[in-house]
């Protein structure tokens, strides 16, 4: 009698454990709610489907994506970039206004935003790791400064997409790998969504495999345990951030061919949305664990949610609330399940 | 419990042999060396604000005539005090480790609830009570998260900053509120009778009495000190660390609330946007104060002089001309300097030390932009 209760208490715990593992992945959780969620609203809402609709949705998605990518290895290392948005915006006007002013090719261009980009995180990276000013500190100042210096190149001035080259704008529209059998058209997968995938499946492998990538956790979770075994904890920060400005400059420039119109305030708010991405997509803010592909998955649940509102007719001041309840609700079933299981531990250890 | 990695990074310099109040410049470590001791006075953060804030009023008198006039005093005043009541609020919380992204959130929420009730027909002295409340059961919900569910305050008052946004916005939609009766708008607007001193910036010195009291000489004050010091080692020593946590974030609720209030009166007008922008600020007047983002350090008159010296910079700003956009590329210098000068001093000392004891002091170096969460 008793072994069959302790059996069947055993069985119960594998499959909570398994439920519990489960839950635990978050890239796993989320992935399903977003598949579960986008059907949903495939059902209530047939135009969700159209390819228009698609497009327009993994566009600004994959623009989030990329600078979610950034700000999680930031986070990762238990800092945190407020001024991302005012990276993009610059890297997005300044690009914009270089081919305004002169007839540029637009790999040009790209270098000019990346270059810039990588230009801004390293100020940020300066003053946070040689200057040890605290990251929140520091790049709320940033947010402002760089804001500002968008002000002074803009002039008063805004960008309309006539002033662009053709090449510039099209970007956001094309799409490769498209086919057609029969009836059934297949419209391709945008551009922004292949380099998207490409610069998550780059980073996802660099923070597995390479020293740096480990580094970067190992300074985040332990930064004493990590300077004890030899990890300069100035040089991996100073790296995170680069590497942060480095793609919110690829997210400025896929920002300017996304919008083509471009005010000195553009990107305004962004900050927001990349680090509720990052955190909705299980990051931990206190530091040393997450992985960018849920930082990217992250930001294409919210950019969902933002457009199911709209193609359900349903007001878009609820965006804003529905995006702090996201957030909440998202680090609240971390703590919880964080909580369950360190109970769990305890108990099993009594017995 | 959950596990609190900042007690364990706490950069040696926290020892409890510096004060709270005087930045890492100053150990008073030898009584007896009154050169030291001077230095101690000499390079508190206070004397150095008063310094820059004689600077900054010495260039705005270069820039116009009309700087130094009290006209110009109850114009560029007025205008802050929204501000710098919620950096009062802030402090403490700032003091105890935490951060209050949410406040100009609830600047709009509060803003909005305002407009709704007013235009619905309810007298407002019966609006701004209730406002206070929304604000006190935001600011509540903000610390329960917090100290219940141990979650980074960053992260929940981050998801706070959305959602009371969101809130404002679900109120008052894309509409706007105004003309609200005088006899309000003059507490807003207005100055006491015989004087240039706005009625807004009494209340604000009367807030600041109050906070300067309670944080600096009452037990309230010695533990918000202490959880920000070591939280460990508080709750042992009988601080109800949670309580008392929470009850920071509710006033700064209330507080962001009646900052709501105020703004509201001022402008004479609600729009669900309300506020916007202004957290930046709020973090920016307590880090120029010499309150630490780490935690543990901080003084309500170094916040209350770095209110006067903002204040006094954007009208000199403005007097020169220099619109509101460049005008917040100075407050992030000023920020960022404000955090590197102190940084910068440390490690001169730290040096300095070495060379005088001619022997490696063992300093930890702390992760280079640590925050604590």
């Amino acid at each position: 009698m008793a072994s069959n209760v302790a059996v069947g208490a055993n069985a119960r715990r594998r499959v909570g454990a398994l439920i519990g593992g489960f839950a635990r992945s978050r890239e796993l959780t989320l992935a399903v709610v977003l598949v579960a969620l986008a059907t949903l609203v495939a059902a209530r809402a047939p135009n969700f489907l159209a390819s228009t609709n698609v497009v327009s949705v993994t566009a600004l998605a994959a623009i989030i994506a990329i600078a979610a990518v950034g700000e999680a290895l930031v986070i990762i290392t238990k800092n945190i970039d407020l001024s991302v948005e005012s990276t993009i915006g610059l890297v997005a006007f300044v690009v914009a206004e270089v081919l305004k002013q002169h007839n540029l090719p637009i790999p040009a261009a790209w270098a000019i935003g990346i270059g810039l980009g990588l230009a801004l995180g390293m100020a940020n990276g300066v003053v946070i790791a040689i200057f040890r000013v605290p990251s929140i500190v520091a790049t709320l100042g940033t947010l402002s400064i760089y804001r500002g210096l968008t002000y002074w190149v803009a002039n008063g001035h805004e960008i309309n997409s006539n002033d662009l080259p053709a090449g510039y704008t099209d970007a956001a529209s094309r799409s490769i790998l498209g086919f057609r059998i029969g009836d059934f058209q297949f419209p391709g997968v945008p551009i922004f969504v292949v380099l998207a995938v490409f610069v998550v499946i780059v980073a996802a492998l660099a923070l597995r495999y390479t020293v740096p990538g480990r580094q970067l956790y190992a300074v985040g979770s332990n930064a004493e345990a990590a300077a004890t075994i030899g990890i300069r904890s100035q040089s991996t920060v100073f790296l995170a951030f680069s590497l942060c400005g480095m793609l919110a400059g690829v997210a400025g420039v896929l920002w300017g061919m996304e919008f083509g119109q471009l005010y000195a305030s553009s990107g305004t708010g962004q900050s927001l949305a990349i680090i509720a991405a990052v955190v909705v997509g299980g990051v931990s803010i206190s530091g040393g664990s997450g992985t960018v592909i849920g930082a990217a998955i992250g930001a294409l649940f919210l950019g969902l949610i933002n457009n199911a509102l709209t193609v359900l007719l349903l007001p878009q001041e609820w965006l804003q609330m529905i995006y702090g309840a996201v957030i909440l609700f998202a680090v609240s079933t971390d703590a919880l399940i964080q909580l369950r299981s360190q109970r769990a531990k305890a108990r099993s250890r009594i017995r | 419990m959950t596990q609190d990695p900042q007690t364990v990074n706490r950069p040696p310099d926290s020892s409890p042999t510096s004060t709270e109040a005087s930045i890492a410049v100053g150990h008073p470590r030898n009584a007896t060396n009154l050169g030291r001791g001077l230095v101690s006075v000499v390079a508190r953060w206070e004397v150095l604000l008063i310094v820059i804030l004689a600077v900054v009023i010495w260039e705005g008198n270069q820039i116009s005539p009309f700087y130094i006039d009290w006209t110009n005093f109850g114009f560029s005043t007025g205008g802050t005090m929204e501000v710098a009541i919620m950096a009062l609020a802030m402090t403490p919380i700032i003091i105890t480790g935490d951060i209050d992204l949410s406040v100009e959130s609830m600047v709009g929420l509060s803003g909005a609830v305002l407009g709704v009730l007013w235009a619905g027909g309810l007298p407002l002295q019966f609006g701004i009570p209730i406002v206070l409340c929304v604000g006190l059961v935001g600011g509540l919900f903000n610390g329960m998260l917090v100290t219940r569910w141990g979650l980074p305050a960053l992260v929940v008052t981050l998801g706070t900053l959305a959602l009371y946004r969101g809130l404002a916005q679900v109120v008052l939609g894309t509409s706007y509120v105004s003309n609200f009766p005088k006899a309000f708008t003059d507490f807003g607007q207005g100055y006491v009778p015989g004087t240039s001193v706005p009625w807004t910036l009494l209340a604000f010195l009367t807030a600041a009495a109050i906070f300067c009291v309670v944080i600096h000489m009452t037990w309230i004050g010695r533990q918000v000190f202490a959880i920000g010091k070591n939280k460990e080692a508080a709750r042992y020593s009988g601080v109800r660390v949670a309580t008392l946590r929470t009850a920071l974030f509710a006033v700064s609720g209330m507080v962001a609330a009646f900052a709501g209030v105020m703004l509201a009166l001022r402008t004479n007008s609600v729009r669900s946007d309300n506020g916007s922008g202004l957290t930046l600020i709020v973090v920016m007047i307590a880090v120029l104060g010499g309150v630490d983002i780490n935690g543990g350090k901080g003084t309500i008159p170094g916040v209350i002089l770095a209110v006067f010296t903002l204040a006094a910079l954007q009208s000199a700003l403005r007097l020169a001309g220099v619109s509101s956009e460049y005008q917040n590329v100075t407050i992030g210098l000023l920020l960022i300097f404000s955090v590197i000068t102190p940084q910068l001093a440390r490690q001169f000392r730290v040096l300095a030390d070495r060379v005088r004891q001619g022997r490696h002091r063992p300093v930890r170096d702390p992760i280079p932009g640590e925050v604590v969460r």
